[in-house]
């Protein structure tokens, strides 16, 4: 982590005053955020409240209409050069893994670094078995990813983005896609990660995991950031009452 | 298609139904009036002369006809492998054929002395031309695909232009166009680049629309996939959407392929020698056409069972590859 203590000073993610339209529909009202290095944020809330948007704008896989993102130092913008730098710096995990089908799990793995960091091949394959070993299934590099079980499929997504060295790492509902025996396996490999020291943004209806592992959990609705705490404080103490209700709904189980 | 595991009663159990198609087929042939075909005549002994023998000819031979074809259903009907029966149909379908070019009293010496001449020549410049063609086809449809898909004004009407104009005429006209056309402009070319031209074009505006398809079908998490990686366009397109639409692409190209190695003959005009170029012209001093085009026709159509072969081969290992 030394790569990551050298502008451990500033935030490594700024957003000012974001407003993201999708045509005439509002998805993101002003958000104001900022995420230090090593910070773990957890983004919840109703299904459409933007979270998922919120985090695609931070490697712009989705544009934002005005305000600011700053990643690492770089604004995102339209007419930027070097997007490719910053998402090869930003890891992202899908709802629904996105592996490539056509290639080995060893070769989803080694890709990245090879083709975008121009890595040696042996190198990046030194990487990758570490980072499948980290995740528990190093057994699995040769087989494709419909060979594996949705779990498993997800960790080696994780692998594959830590393979690039990321500097912040951004969950979009991980778990959500996942039959329930299966969350608990990608919630220890995240809560593993996050032991690390890895920065690390999640969107994620598993308030156990937001507990558990979060340095502030942040409560969105309607393209609005509605409050944000510390986990102790926004469980025990929700200050809204759409937070409230919301909290209710969820831990009923 | 998926088959059900239940399935329905065989048609050919049910005596309703047995009789409708026999009445069906006995009114057909009572129609076309068989009392003076083959079946006729082998009924000769029972109904004299199949000339003379008038409503009662004609009434006892579709009876023979249909019955003799419905109890061939029905005997096909109790074959009890799926492959057996299918190449019982063959057979009989092919047996069919034949005896209705045989019965055009071709002269099989004459056949016999051109075949060699035609394959060599006809069916070498057929497939070397189609072949090319196809390749070309293919880069030309990758560009045009991508370009139709592009957010680039430019590039866009470029290739909406392209695939309208070379789908809206005829390829016989193209063929000319080009042969004829580009002289006009000062660049005299021969007819087998001419037609290569010509075949790529066509041929590449209908795949492009192929390819378009085949690449749209990727599910837009792989393109998200690479690009939160760091992929460029490029990259992601050669190594990741483009290895994953070509199993989808394969088939309708195939069948591209199929259309195209037939549809070759239309350079013919312009005086490539290829199969139906010879087709036409061999058979000619002696009136030997009929000989020349079943021929030909029978080569054509031989060239592309192999083909389907081929297909079905490259098809099912893409398959395999998929259920891995």
């Amino acid at each position: 982590m030394s790569e990551t203590n050298q502008n451990a000073q500033g935030p490594i993610i700024s957003i000012k005053e974001m407003n993201k339209y999708y045509g005439d529909f509002h998805a993101l009202t002003d958000i104001d955020l900022e995420v230090n290095i090593g910070e773990r944020i957890v983004i919840c809330g109703p299904s459409g409240s933007g979270k998922s948007t919120l985090i695609r704008c931070l490697n712009r896989l989705e544009a934002h209409q005005s305000g600011s993102v700053n990643v690492n130092g770089v604004e995102l913008h339209q007419h930027m050069k070097d997007i490719d730098k910053v998402r090869s710096e930003v890891g992202m995990v899908f709802q629904h893994f996105n592996l490539f089908p056509h290639m080995t799990i060893l070769e989803n793995c080694t890709a990245g670094p090879m083709w975008v960091n121009k890595v040696s091949p042996s190198e990046a394959h030194e990487t990758a078995m570490k980072y499948l070993k980290r995740v528990n299934i190093p057994e699995q590099a040769d087989k494709y990813p419909a060979q594996l079980s949705g779990g498993q499929q997800q960790r080696v997504a994780i692998a594959r983005s830590l393979c690039m060295n990321p500097k912040v790492m951004l969950f979009d509902e991980p778990t959500s896609a996942l039959d329930p025996e299966m969350v608990s396996e990608v919630l220890d490999t995240m809560t593993d990660l996050a032991q690390s020291g890895m920065t690390m943004i999640v969107v994620t209806h598993e308030m156990g995991f937001a507990k558990q592992v979060a340095d502030r959990v942040i409560f969105m609705d309607e393209g609005k950031i509605v409050e944000s705490n510390e986990p102790i404080a926004f469980f025990e103490n929700p200050q809204s009452s759409r937070t409230k209700k919301f909290l209710s709904q969820v831990l009923v189980h | 298609m998926i088959q059900d595991t239940v399935t329905d009663d065989v048609l050919l159990r049910k005596p309703k139904f047995i009789a409708l198609l026999f009445a069906i087929f006995f009114v057909c042939f009572f129609i076309f009036d068989p009392s003076r075909s083959i079946m006729g005549h082998l009924l000769e002994p029972a109904l004299g002369d199949p000339e003379q023998s008038g409503f009662y000819g004609r009434f006892v031979t579709s009876f023979m006809l249909s019955a003799i074809l419905v109890l061939n259903l029905l005997a096909i009907s109790f074959i009890p492998h799926f492959r057996l029966q299918v190449f019982v149909v063959w057979i009989e379908l092919l047996i069919l054929f034949l005896t209705f070019f045989y019965s055009f009293d071709l002269s099989f010496v004459f056949i016999r002395s051109k075949i060699g001449f035609m394959v060599t020549q006809g069916i070498f410049t057929t497939l070397y031309v189609s072949a090319i063609s196809i390749v070309i086809a293919s880069f030309i449809a990758i560009i045009g695909a991508v370009a139709k898909m592009s957010s680039n004004g430019f590039a866009f009407a470029i290739a909406s232009f392209y695939t309208s104009f070379f789908r809206g005429l005829p390829l016989l006209m193209q063929v000319y166009l080009i042969y004829l056309g580009l002289p006009q402009i000062g660049y005299v070319i021969d007819a087998v680049p001419a037609g290569i031209i010509a075949l790529s074009l066509c041929y590449g505006a209908y795949m492009t629309e192929i390819f378009r398809a085949g690449i749209m079908s990727i599910d837009a998490g792989q393109w998200e996939g690479s690009r939160a990686l760091g992929f460029k366009f490029g990259l992601t397109m050669r190594k990741i959407i483009l290895p994953q639409s070509i199993p989808l692409i394969i088939p309708p190209t195939g069948n591209q392929f199929i259309a195209m190695l037939k549809d070759s003959s239309l350079v013919s005009v312009i005086g490539v020698w290829e199969l139906m170029f010879l087709a036409r012209t061999l058979g000619n001093k002696t009136f030997n056409h009929m000989e020349m085009l079943i021929t030909a026709a029978m080569l054509y159509w031989m060239m592309t069972m192999v083909l389907e072969l081929i297909q079905s081969r490259i098809e099912r290992k893409y398959q395999k590859r998929q259920s891995r």
